[in-house]
């Protein structure tokens, strides 16, 4: 009888066409998808010149968004995205998004159904951890890795050690999944993952939406792990259904498989949570936080510029007003985002509260454009870094949180949460 | 492979944003990149380093972004070497594809002082503290990445690899 084995190695092991894998084994497997941005496309494609090969493997795996510098912020990102435009021509890549057809990378290709259960996709991009919560083993790689891919169509992985983590109870009203991720990042540390496969399960997870399951997956990087996966369920079924343009390969944990650690955390005792510069791990709930004046909120990024995470923001604004001394920016992170929130009628609400509404780009998140920050500023955002300069200003300083909270702290003027602001949750 | 320089020392998580800040991604040119190289944790890092000197850090170095720039922007600006308690996953990944030498030497990383010179010796798997007159062993590494760097990195490895098959098929 085949060993009992995790997602993450069931995955590796049937790609690779073995009956079985070992953590720490190193393996070759066929890539299913490939993703590259307007910073890190470039570079691939000079690497790929410089072979002089003259095709890539497969040109409708290969996907290229233009989300970081766009629409483009001065002359150089301008160039940089000519290049990735003309190397798609050239190879004659469909899955090109630039202009109204782009969104956030993370958030895009699982809405456009470009990565389904049980694909192997390597994405020059640290969050493509993202598409875990697919059940897809998704993980970031540098350029060279990447060209690597475009001309042989497969990459080689250690097999990752898995840490599982499983949530229990229930939630306290606002927190979400980006509460437990933060949380879960204070509790293991940056590196408390590394070289790792995370795993999130239990009756917790089950119940999030597709969303919060992206914004937690999202994050799995941040505590250094190789993916963040999930089991697929129901949910991630329906969710897949009517977009995706493959069949998928559901791969679930065996009973008995071997990990290198269960953590368990009992949610009923997690508040809302805000993570201090200049690290994910900084984390404090919100309920023991001193008074903080900001000076600018961010609502958007790969980690909550989905639509659920606009409705949170567009429930607390409704009929409240910015505090004058804030400049709330929300970026619906896909052009799908966006209109679904024009026609839902939460733009209005943004506006209407003196909020700005930007268009699908990561922008600010990097301190790319769109929202940077001057000496000593302070922003409250839903992205997921909060580095030194990360926003701007190397004495800038960026306090990550959920929705709730950031939609809250715009109208407070200081970081708090929407309780503060009498506002209950509706179950 | 054997480096020998000066020692610039830094502290654990050193990110991917402190290495090379995304404001100046708009380029993928390493002299361009280098410029800029650890500017948010040391504006004079650039000024003072010199061809061959070496970078010990401790845990989780290279964290955040996948962006290659940070391994290339190092290399550009003549460090020879990085050592460090341990390295973030894609920034190990991407230093031996663009071929930077890091060493990971938990016990070297605490010890090594700012300002040591320090001698780094890869194939006899080594680490030479020659202003503390310390020696310490290092993991040898795995065979795939000695064979990547033996081969200059990922890309002069795969196209070896793909013009013998190109070869086969003709
Ligand atoms: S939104 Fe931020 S974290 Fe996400 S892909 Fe863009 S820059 Fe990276």
């Amino acid at each position: 009888m085949k060993r009992p084995m995790t997602m993450a190695e069931k995955i590796l092991a049937d790609r690779a066409g073995v009956a079985a894998v070992e953590p720490g084994e190193l393996v070759e497997v066929p890539v299913d998808l490939t993703l590259a941005n307007d910073i890190t496309a470039p570079l691939a494609i000079k690497i790929f010149e410089e072979t002089r090969i003259s095709r890539v493997f497969d040109p409708e795996r290969i996907v290229l968004v233009m989300d970081h510098f766009t629409p483009n912020k001065d002359i150089k990102s301008a160039e940089q995205v000519r290049i990735c435009r003309e190397f798609a021509r050239r190879f004659g890549i469909r899955h090109y998004y630039e202009g109204g057809a782009c969104g956030i990378e993370h958030a895009l290709l699982p809405e456009l159904g470009l990565v389904v259960p049980g694909d192997i996709v390597i994405g020059a991009d640290s969050h493509t951890c993202t598409y875990g919560a697919l059940g897809a083993f998704a993980t970031g790689v540098g350029s060279t890795d990447l060209a690597a891919t475009w001309i042989t169509g497969r990459t080689w992985f250690k097999v990752p050690e898995t840490i599982k983590f499983v949530y229990r109870g229930r939630l306290k009203p606002w927190v979400s999944g980006k509460d437990l991720i933060l949380y879960t990042i204070g509790d293991i540390g940056v590196d408390g993952a590394l070289y790792r496969a995370m795993e999130f399960s239990g009756e917790v997870i089950r119940r999030l939406s597709m969303a919060e399951r992206f914004t937690m997956s999202n994050m799995a990087i941040e505590a250094g792990g190789k993916v963040g996966l999930m089991e697929p369920d129901r949910k991630t079924l329906n969710y897949i259904r009517g977009r995706a343009g493959r069949e998928p390969r559901i791969y679930r944990s065996d009973r008995g498989a071997r990990y290198l650690e269960v953590r368990e955390y009992d949610c009923s005792k997690i508040d809302l949570q805000v993570a201090f510069p200049h690290l994910p791990s900084n984390v404090k709930p919100v309920t023991e936080i001193p008074e903080i004046p900001i000076d600018q909120v961010v609502i958007g990024s790969c980690t909550n510029g989905r639509l659920e995470d606009l409705a949170v923001a567009a429930k607390i604004l409704k009929g409240r007003r910015v505090n004058p001394n804030v400049r709330a920016i929300i970026i619906p992170a896909t052009p799908q985002v966006y209109r679904e929130a024009l026609r839902r009628g939460y733009l209005r609400v943004f506006l209407e509260a003196g909020a700005i509404v930007s268009p699908p780009t990561c922008g600010p998140c990097l301190g790319g454009h769109m929202g940077i920050l001057a000496r000593g500023e302070r922003a409250v955002a839903t992205t997921n870094r909060n580095f030194v300069g990360r926003m701007g200003h190397p004495e800038s300083e960026v306090y990550l949180a959920g929705p709730a909270v950031a939609a809250a702290s715009a109208v407070l003027g200081r970081i708090g949460s929407p309780e503060e602001l009498g506002l209950k949750e509706e179950a | 492979m054997r480096f020998r320089g000066r020692v610039f020392k830094f502290g654990d998580n050193i990110d991917t944003d402190v290495i090379i800040p995304a404001r100046y991604l708009n380029t993928t040119d390493p002299r361009e990149l280098a410029k800029h190289c650890m500017e948010d944790a040391d504006p004079e890092f650039v000024k003072k380093v010199r061809p061959g000197d070496i970078i010990v850090a401790g845990k989780n170095f290279g964290c955040g972004s996948s962006r290659e720039h940070a391994p290339v922007a190092i290399k550009a600006c003549g460090v020879s070497c990085v050592i460090a308690e341990s390295f973030a996953r894609i920034f190990y990944r991407n230093a031996f594809n663009t071929g930077l030498p890091i060493v990971e030497a938990p016990e070297a990383s605490r010890e090594i002082r700012e300002g040591d010179e320090v001698e780094v010796d890869l194939e006899a798997g080594e680490i030479r503290n020659l202003t503390q007159g310390k020696i310490y062993r290092v993991k040898p590494l795995p065979p795939f990445m000695k064979e990547l760097l033996r081969d200059g990195g990922l890309i002069p490895h795969l196209v070896c690899k793909y013009r013998n098959l190109r070869l086969e098929d003709e």
